[in-house]
């Protein structure tokens, strides 16, 4: 990423939550996200959409530095992610992880806070009780102790998100955190992301069901590889554009969404 | 058997008591860490680099000291790690094909170089083999001192860097995320790894010390769901395997230390993976019958109701 090169940004734009400018990532000599570039307004929920290997989990990574991007910019709150990391705060997929791990549902939590700690600083009382807050917030507090390998995937996937809140982050980057949970789960989360949004923090969330998109999100990006469409889900979530990003494959979408487009 | 105050009595005795239980401590300390990001072999594969690299430090200088052995191991173990790093991000095979080619060629070039010695006009070489390979009985004072240094540091830097170690261990995408250097911290466990084969070469010899890696880890594992008891625990069988490994080799006579103490740690895992709460075999195996006993009591009491409301 060209940090050194002067921004391409204006210092209007710059001050958006998340500003991408021509991100390009690789894995072997195929690209799998071409020049993508679009700014998030604060204070808003917003979706990702596309087909699978579009590269949606992939731009979230090169967004946040997980993975290098061969071309691009990322901005966040107008400086580089890196000097900005205390502001981010990121849900990995649940499968990243291996469950088996030996710890609690607290103690994951408490990872969250880990950034602010300084590398030789111990979670105190004050960093314990904020993390059970987190996990009230997701209505697990009653798991705090539970080894992570006795939860259900829902729960697991509430721990992930209590562990973010706990980062205390204005800008929430969360990989597919619906995908295969309980009814619970995904209301837990839905509250969640709502209450975020209240207090105007910023979520932008990899999403796979199509049928809750408009009910959940104030914006959608649709993604193949390269961007399809941005914009407020009621202009952007059409049927038109969604065929365009799922290449045809959409048939048999929702026939009521098609007198929208 | 000699009893332990015997052993005790004979200054010499006590070197060696103290030296393996110190290999087993820090080797048991770091292993839990390898275990957990699924790298056991990782340290096998070390052990075994380390052996062309102490051949070659020994070379270079003909001293046989655990400093000048370490830089030796250290470096090799560098150098077979980006070995292995660098197969598989650039060649389809997996770390495990990557591991077993690291570890061979340098096992090779290793045995290559101490025939070599061993012919060549190199005066101190007596006894190199035997250090390669294993004989806690050659320690002495010094060489316990130096292990001392080492295992303590070794520990301090785990405890010092818990919280990164479990974060890198658990979920290195997230402590990348939150700004952690993930490279430099898995270069240091790596070397640190390094460091624990080193210490314990003299002992148990490059080939056995990654079952003081492995073995106390995953004895410790059994019985908590708790990280740092875990890699506590996994220190203390550890140590407890040096300590029993010396003490059982020196009551009977002719038996080595460093398979001994590798057999008590595999008694210590024996026993864990048929004592461990929850995770044991028989706490599993009686859980399987109490919920068994339960169903089939449910289904006695549901045949009851039914017969009893048919009967009406």
């Amino acid at each position: 990423m060209s940090q050194t090169a002067k921004s391409v940004f204006t210092s209007s734009e710059a001050a958006a939550p998340l500003s991408v400018s021509g991100l390009s990532v690789a894995y072997q000599k195929k690209p799998v996200l071409r020049n993508v570039s679009f700014q998030v307004k604060e204070g808003e929920l917003i979706g990702i959409i596309g087909p699978n290997g579009a590269g949606k989990s992939t731009m979230m990574k090169a967004a946040l530095g997980l993975i290098p991007a061969i071309s691009g910019e990322v901005l966040v709150y107008g400086k580089p992610y890196k000097e900005q990391r205390k502001l981010i705060g990121y849900v990995p997929q649940r499968e990243s992880v291996d469950w088996d791990f030996p710890t609690n549902a607290l103690d994951v939590v408490l990872m969250g806070t880990y950034g602010r700690l300084g590398w030789f600083g111990r979670p105190k009382a004050k960093d314990k009780a904020h993390a059970l807050e987190c996990l009230e917030k997701v209505g697990m507090a009653e798991f705090a102790d539970r080894q992570i390998s006795q939860l259900s995937g829902g729960q697991q996937q509430r721990v992930f998100l209590a562990r973010a809140l706990a980062q205390n982050a204005k800008l929430y980057f969360m990989d597919e955190p619906f995908a295969g949970v309980d009814a619970a789960t995904e209301k837990a989360i839905i509250t969640l992301l709502q209450e975020l949004k209240k207090q105007g923090k910023t979520v932008i969330v990899v999403h796979h069901d199509l049928a809750t998109v408009e009910q959940y999100f104030d914006s959608v990006l649709l993604l193949n590889v390269e961007l399809q469409a941005f914009g407020p889900t009621a202009e952007t979530f059409t049927q038109e554009k969604l065929q365009r990003t799922y290449g045809g494959r959409l048939a048999f979408l929702d026939q009521s969404r098609g007198d929208r487009s | 058997m000699k009893n332990f105050m015997e052993m005790m009595a004979d200054p010499n005795m006590q070197w060696i008591f103290f030296g393996c239980m110190l290999l087993g401590l820090s080797s048991g300390v770091i292993g839990s860490f390898s275990y957990l990001r699924k790298q056991s072999l990782v340290g096998d594969t070390l052990a075994h680099a380390a052996l062309p690299g102490i051949c070659i430090a020994f070379m270079l200088t003909g001293i046989k000291s655990i400093g000048v052995f370490l830089i030796g191991a250290g470096i090799a173990g560098v150098i077979a790690t980006f070995g292995i790093g660098y197969i598989t991000r650039h060649s389809r095979l997996k770390q495990d094909a990557a591991l077993g080619i690291v570890l061979s060629t340098f096992f090779g070039l290793g045995i290559v170089l101490l025939t070599f010695i061993q012919h060549g006009a190199y005066g101190n070489q007596a006894g190199l083999d035997k250090f390669l390979f294993g004989q806690a009985a050659a320690m002495v004072g010094s060489d316990v001192v130096t292990m001392s240094i080492i295992s303590v540091s070794l520990v301090t830097i785990c405890t010092l860097l818990f919280k990164q170690f479990k974060l890198i261990s658990f979920d290195p995408g997230f402590a990348k995320g939150i700004g952690y250097p993930v490279a430099f911290l898995e270069q240091l466990l790596m070397l640190l790894i390094v460091v624990a084969v080193v210490v314990g070469i003299q002992a148990v010899g490059v080939v056995l010390i990654a079952a003081l890696l492995i073995t106390p880890a995953v004895s410790a594992r059994y019985w908590t769901n708790r990280l740092g008891i875990m890699v506590a625990l996994s220190g203390l069988f550890g140590a407890l395997s040096g300590a029993l490994g010396t003490w059982i080799s020196s009551s009977v006579s002719n038996l080595p230390t460093g398979p001994v103490t590798v057999l008590a740690a595999t008694a210590f895992f024996l026993l864990s993976i048929l004592f461990g709460p929850q995770r044991g075999l028989i706490a599993k195996r009686l859980l399987r019958l109490r919920v068994k006993k339960r169903y089939m009591m449910e289904g006695e009491l549901r045949a009851e109701r039914m017969k009893g409301e048919t009967a009406l």
